[in-house]
């Protein structure tokens, strides 16, 4: 909007600002009760988009402020360096159409090593490009992580994932509050 | 007895076009520190990095540049200019390199999605009709098997709705039921949104393939039909 100059009266805002501030407003009852027993870690990539090129690390806190309410704060692993310091994926600019998967893997080693690091079962990836390369690198170089959207996992923490949305989830987590049939 | 190089001769076309498109890329200002190429995960892919490709730019190197298929692994992550004491804008340079490629030689998977998103919207190129239909049938589901959202109003293009939300299109084609879990957050949080249906797509390809002209007519459809026809308030991208 800003480099072509449109004109536009509405504001552009990311989700997980709102999400942050549903939750911090009460709007958005979420906890990480769920998760008090089970202890499963998440870690969390910083899209690029939302971490350095805004120049500012609000949006990115704001992640973590979300992340923490729903997993339990002891469950949050953080990759190091992250938010503005991040490294890419490797997935974005366009990388997972340009054809050029060698070198698109070569470059997200970085990532998928950090990512290992954590020892976190969970990565979350609030964006589409950093889903699918981070997943795409977790079968490529024989990781066990899974790579999950932001709103599946607060969906979990509430009680309201339904069974058709948990492609992403793993076995530890694919049944977790269904209800059992012979309950 | 060697000559020195004649610097005077030197002619530096892309260095000056990109120099007049980023007046503020600071081109001139590289100490060769290597600080960008430390920290960037593109280095060495191709055999090229950030300070090698930027110092073929200040050499008039033009055609090697722009034959290099470095400029397309590169990511325009931007931790290069965060690095770089002389600020040096790397990734405008990078997109303006990707620019500099005849259209129809750059990559053919980022220029299709371009070109879908110009044609129907969106990357995928899902016409309106089918994306709405989607939209409907996942959320009539969710109605008929979810009790605790019988409740729930998935609506595209109402007028006076206060926020939009950009879908990426992947969703809608091949992971549907992707989309639900934030219809139903933005359900219990009583959020009044609704789906545009002009350029609904959240990605923008056009940008990736430096597509100036496609990439702003995205934008100028999306703003012009929230504007005029939504009257949103705010726009919310998914990612």
């Amino acid at each position: 909007m800003r480099k072509f100059n449109i004109p536009h009266t509405f504001e552009l805002k990311s989700i997980i600002e709102l999400f942050a501030l549903w939750i911090k407003q009460g709007t958005l009852k979420v906890n990480s009760d769920w998760n008090k027993d089970l202890k499963i870690k998440f870690t969390v990539q910083d899209p690029c988009n939302i971490a350095r090129k805004i120049e500012s690390d609000h949006i990115v806190n704001d992640l973590r402020f979300v992340i923490k309410t729903v997993v339990g704060e002891e469950n949050f692993i953080d990759m190091v360096p992250n938010r503005s310091n991040n490294f890419c994926c490797g997935g974005g600019g366009g990388a997972l159409q340009a054809g050029h998967t060698e070198q698109r893997r070569a470059y997200g080693k970085i990532k998928f090593d950090q990512i290992i690091e954590t020892g976190a079962d969970y990565v979350i990836t609030p964006c589409h490009n950093c889903h699918a390369q981070i997943e795409d690198m977790c079968h490529h170089y024989g990781g066990s992580y899974h790579t999950v959207h932001l709103w599946t996992i607060i969906c979990l923490a509430m009680g309201i994932l339904g069974e058709n949305e948990r492609t992403y989830l793993g076995p530890d987590l694919a049944d977790h509050g269904l209800e059992k049939e012979d309950a | 007895m060697t000559d020195s190089i004649a610097l005077d001769e030197l002619t530096c076309e892309l260095k000056n076009q990109v120099a007049s498109r980023v007046p503020d890329a600071n081109l001139d200002l590289c100490l060769t520190c290597g600080a960008c190429t430390g920290g960037c995960p593109a280095s060495g892919q191709y055999d090229m990095d950030p300070r090698k490709f930027l110092r073929m730019l200040l050499l008039g190197m033009d055609e090697e540049i722009v034959k290099n298929p470095w400029a397309w692994v590169c990511t325009m992550c931007g931790r290069c200019v965060t690095a770089c004491p002389m600020k040096i804008n790397i990734p405008k340079f990078i997109f303006n390199v990707r620019a500099a490629w005849p259209r129809e030689k750059r990559p053919k998977g980022i220029r299709g999605s371009c070109d879908q998103h110009i044609r129907s919207g969106n990357a995928m190129g899902v016409p309106k009709e089918d994306f709405v239909f989607t939209i409907e049938d996942v959320a009539e589901e969710i109605k008929e098997e979810q009790p605790d959202f019988k409740g729930l109003n998935i609506t595209a293009d109402r007028p006076g709705a206060h926020m939009v939300l950009n879908q990426n299109s992947r969703e809608p084609v091949t992971e549907p039921d992707e989309m639900s879990p934030l219809w139903k957050v933005l359900h219990l949080t009583g959020v009044d949104w609704t789906y545009p249906t002009v350029m609904w797509g959240g990605e923008n390809y056009c940008m990736f393939l430096a597509d100036d002209e496609g990439w702003r007519y995205i934008m100028e459809e999306f703003a012009h039909h929230i504007e005029h026809n939504i009257k949103a308030k705010v726009v919310v991208n998914t990612e």
